[in-house]
């Protein structure tokens, strides 16, 4: 088990920079994920971890052990990938044994590592199948074998249920959390879903274009984004942003007029946030706006209402526990509780 | 076309590719080189030395009557021989893509004349046809007709281009047969749903879909023609009679080998491989990659 | 497909099996023609059944030694054929699943200069530059010698470009698991990339072991002496001018020369198939 330290991890591809200075201490036996959406640089970043990549500044270390220089066998490490990267020729016994084979260990303990890790992930009966012969589940499960066999310091995963349909992809998550808890093994996990990334993280770093926008536990980042990105990221459906201004007293009032129960520093541009499961439908004497209501959909656990703030104002979203019976062109008086309201700069996007 | 992904190594890289390198610049460039360097040059008459002549090698051969006359024999041959390769092929392919029954069984068979060499080829023809010996042959005079490829230049063109044909047949008809299977099935079906009769729908849609394959069979034949056939010549006819048969490459083998006129053999060689650089290149214009055997 | 003008189903069916009779009809003829007596060939009626000479016409050409073969036996032209065609098929294969690897799996400088001067050998079958190869080779001394036979031909091209080609198609990933894994590229070479080449393997072997045992020109060149020659171009020296031809010989000659790849085809067609028309993709 190992500690993974980034301090000041940057990359670039020919003078581009992808990554730039990234700061972390992943604690031992921690689960942290890295979300945030395509190309902004996820897999750069745990490549460099495992060594695929090299590192243009900065330093990565494992334990105590700085590995910039360190080749990926040597790293103590091992990886899920994205579309499994099984060996299509080998049965699924010696996709798991094969890294052991090369470090030497006899047979008979690569037998016991291998049996031990197909009794964990219920791969026993299909130890003599290649890869073609198995259902994507399973394979993903080959190639977590593939990497719990070398008993590792870390566990890396680049979007290993991306390939997987929805359901299985839920199944697959409680166990990968549970193999986790399980092993104790620090782990490092990509992905852009960020269901998955809330489910099963202890901490999440948020990376957009190449920075980490915020690094934290999941409820924390739930409550208090740091910055716009995350509050939009962060959550489902995603938050509401409003268009506001505080005055010269510091209360922010909304585009349309509506005064808000909150204060900025005066004269500033502010983006207000709200989440959809946060605005609540009020007694029509204390309605600080109203909902023009465009669209209703019933799911059952909850009600999504569709609508715009005023009439033909900003959209909003409104999630509303239970089945609620609202038509389509009503004019819904809401509510703004002041302790869900989240306040940015508008200029710079941060957390007021 | 890049790989993202490759491996370090400083000297395993040129260590894997130094086998055929050395082997390409031994056998590939070094003689090539040659045949450029000895176009120039002329042997004196006991081969001590040689001097350098510019074009006058390319000027004699251009000048030489019997160069002109390989030149109209290769035409007529090369034509021929795709277009006799070509177009049984395309309907045995076309037929062989509709059967279901025995379909495996004709396409085996179809298959053997591929693993025949151009001069085994010529020697079978050869037992049909030769005069007083072959059943063919024994046939024609039967029916009056005056065989004797021997003796008849035209005859003897003929035997060759049916033999070196024959061999080739098999290539074109598992290319054919390949690119038809190709064709998605759905838009032969949308065709006769648009009521494409049979013979529509195969000059509407199945021949320009089978163009590039059509294309590339052309320029491998033609190659084929050119430079393989050799052995149904050599085997066959010897050139003859009086040069009826002589192509090219037998004149660049009998001239450089049999007459030992280096210069000129050289010379006839540069200007070979002007033309197969010229097919290759015009091939590329068309159809990607090309690969010969 | 099936035309709906199902009343003129048997006439592919007829086209096919008249494209049979031509395809074998030649070597049909051949055949009988090895299991007769040469007077019996030349009797100017020929039967087109078997005659009863089978295995006395094959053993001896296999075992007698030819006089217009300077005595070698054709056993011996068998042996030098299926030196130089497995040489030049295995020849081939390895040094161009070596260079293919090297032009895939790696950068290096002069990497592209590599790939065009290999590229290159593409356009020149060796019949335009026969003479000075013939030359090189005289000079490197290797006349009349199975390297002279076969090492000037397993340049070529083709097969890089089939391994090239395949190569490029296998995944990223794959390659960084191994190297999870611990695998050098040796290692990955041996373990992963050969196993997973077979299918191409084989079907280039087919046509390479064809390509070889054909060859006419080249041996024809490059031995002077009959026990080097091999016995696609010993049978031209069997054709005398002369009524001598022992036609019943001849043509057990031209149907061992035959065999052999025609039985690698059959055998191996399933790859053969798919693998030449990929190749030349
Ligand atoms: N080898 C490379 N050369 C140049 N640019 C690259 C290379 N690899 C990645 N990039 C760039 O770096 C950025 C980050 O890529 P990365 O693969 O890390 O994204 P990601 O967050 O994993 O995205 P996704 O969710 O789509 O997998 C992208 O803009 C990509 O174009
Ligand atoms: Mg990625």
């Amino acid at each position: 088990m190992a500690t993974v330290t980034l301090s000041a991890v940057t990359k670039s591809y020919a003078g581009n920079a992808v990554i730039h200075g990234i700061d972390c201490v992943i604690e031992d036996g921690e689960f942290v994920v890295i979300v945030g959406p395509s190309g902004c640089g996820k897999s750069t970043l745990l490549r460099m971890v495992a060594g695929l990549e090299a590192i243009t500044g900065g330093t990565i270390a494992i334990g105590d052990r700085v590995v910039n220089q360190v080749e990926p066998k040597d790293r103590d490490i091992a990886m899920v990938f994205q579309n499994y990267a099984l060996y299509p020729h080998m049965t699924v016994f010696q996709n798991m044994a094969y890294g052991l084979k090369i470090r030497g260990l006899s047979r008979d303990a690569i037998r016991a590592r291998v049996d031990k890790a197909a009794e964990i992930l219920q791969l026993g009966a299909l130890l003599e199948r290649t890869p073609r012969q198995l259902s994507g589940g399973q394979r993903q499960r080959v190639a977590m074998g593939r990497a719990i066999v070398r008993e590792p310091q870390v566990f890396l995963f680049d979007e290993p249920l991306s390939n997987l349909d929805a359901k299985l992809r839920v199944q697959m998550r409680v166990e990968i959390k549970r193999l986790q808890q399980r092993l104790g093994t620090t782990s490092i996990y990509v992905t852009h879903d960020q269901t998955e990334a809330m489910t099963l993280a202890d901490r999440l770093i948020v990376l957009n274009g190449g920075i980490a926008e915020q690094i934290g536990r999941p409820i924390e980042l739930y409550e208090r984004p740091a910055s716009l990105f995350v509050a939009g990221f962060i959550g489902s459906p995603a938050m509401n942003f409003l268009d506001g201004a505080a005055g010269d007293d510091g209360r922010v009032v909304l585009a349309g007029g509506t005064v808000l129960a909150a204060t900025a520093p005066a004269g500033s541009g502010v983006t207000v946030g709200i989440r959809p499961e946060h605005l609540v439908p009020a007694a029509e004497s204390e309605a600080a706006a109203h909902l023009h209501v465009d669209m209703v959909e019933l799911l059952g656990a909850d009600t999504i209402v569709y609508g715009t703030l005023g009439e033909g104002g900003p959209a909003l979203l409104l999630r509303l526990a239970g089945i609620a019976q609202i038509a389509a062109g009503t004019r819904l008086p809401l509510g703004f509780p002041p302790e869900q309201l989240h306040l940015f700069d508008r200029a710079t996007g941060k957390r007021l | 076309m890049q790989r993202r992904v490759v491996f370090d190594g400083k000297l395993l890289p040129y260590l894997l590719v130094a086998p055929q390198l050395a082997v390409t610049l031994v056998f590939f460039f070094w003689p090539a080189a040659e045949a450029v360097y000895f176009s120039t040059q002329r042997q004196d008459a006991f081969g001590l030395s040689t001097v350098f002549v510019g074009f006058e090698n390319f000027a004699a051969v251009f000048a030489d009557p019997g160069y002109l006359h390989s030149f109209q024999v290769t035409a007529i041959f090369s034509v021929a021989v795709t277009l006799l390769a070509m177009l049984p092929a395309l309907l045995l392919a076309v037929m062989a893509d509709r059967v279901v029954r025995f379909a495996s069984v004709y396409k085996t068979a179809l298959m053997l004349p591929y693993a025949v060499a151009p001069a085994i080829a010529g020697v079978l023809w050869l037992f049909l046809f030769a005069p007083g010996i072959g059943i063919v042959a024994n046939a024609l005079k039967w029916l009056g007709i005056d065989w004797n490829y021997l003796l008849n230049g035209n005859q003897a063109l003929l035997l060759v281009i049916v033999a070196a044909a024959w061999k080739q047949l098999s290539y074109n008809f598992l290319f054919f047969l390949a690119g038809l299977q190709a064709i998605p099935k759905s838009l032969l079906e949308a065709a006769s749903i648009d009521g494409a009769g049979g013979f529509l729908r195969f000059r509407t849609i199945v021949l320009p879909l089978l163009s590039p394959t059509t294309f590339f069979l052309f320029v491998v034949d033609v190659v084929y023609a050119f430079f393989e056939t050799f052995g149904v010549i050599h085997a066959v006819t010897g050139g003859g009679p009086s040069k009826a048969t002589e192509i090219l490459i037998y004149k660049v083998y009998y001239d450089g080998v049999v007459g030992l006129d280096l210069g000129g053999s050289s010379a006839q060689s540069v200007v070979l491989m002007i033309i197969v650089i010229a097919l290759t290149a015009v091939q590329f214009r068309y159809v990607e990659r090309r690969v010969h055997y | 497909m099936e035309s709906r003008s199902g009343h003129l189903s048997w006439l592919p069916h007829l086209i096919l099996v008249l494209g049979l009779a031509l395809v074998g009809f030649p070597i049909y003829v051949t055949f009988v023609g090895s299991t007769m007596t040469t007077p019996e060939i030349l009797s100017g009626h020929m039967s087109l059944i078997p005659g009863g000479h089978f295995v006395e016409n094959y053993l001896a050409a296999l075992t007698q030694g030819m006089p217009q073969l300077s005595g070698v036996p054709v056993a011996r032209l068998m042996l030098n054929s299926l030196i130089m065609a497995l040489s030049i098929a295995l020849g081939k294969m390895l040094i161009s699943f070596l260079s293919a690897y090297a032009i895939v799996f790696f950068r290096f400088p002069g990497r592209m200069v590599c790939f065009w001067m290999i590229f290159l050998t593409l356009m020149l079958p060796v019949e335009v530059r026969i003479v000075p190869t013939f030359q090189v080779t005289a000079n490197l001394g290797l006349i009349d010698t199975y390297g002279g036979l076969a090492i000037p031909l397993i340049a070529s091209a083709t097969a890089t470009l089939l391994f090239r080609q395949f190569f490029l198609t296998i995944p990223d990933e794959l390659i960084e698991a191994a190297r999870l894994d611990g695998a050098g590229p040796l290692r990955f070479l041996w373990d992963v990339l050969l196993p997973l080449s077979r299918t191409n393997l084989a079907a280039l072997f087919v046509i390479l072991f064809v390509y070889g045992w054909n060859q006419y020109l080249w041996p024809l060149l490059v031995t002077n002496t009959a026990s080097m020659t091999t016995l696609v171009v010993g049978i031209k020296s069997m054709l005398t001018v002369d009524a001598n031809t022992p036609w019943h010989l001849v043509m057990a000659m031209a149907i061992l020369a035959m065999a052999p790849p025609a039985a690698v085809v059959l055998l191996m067609q399933r790859w053969f198939v798919k693998g030449l028309v990929d190749a030349e993709k």
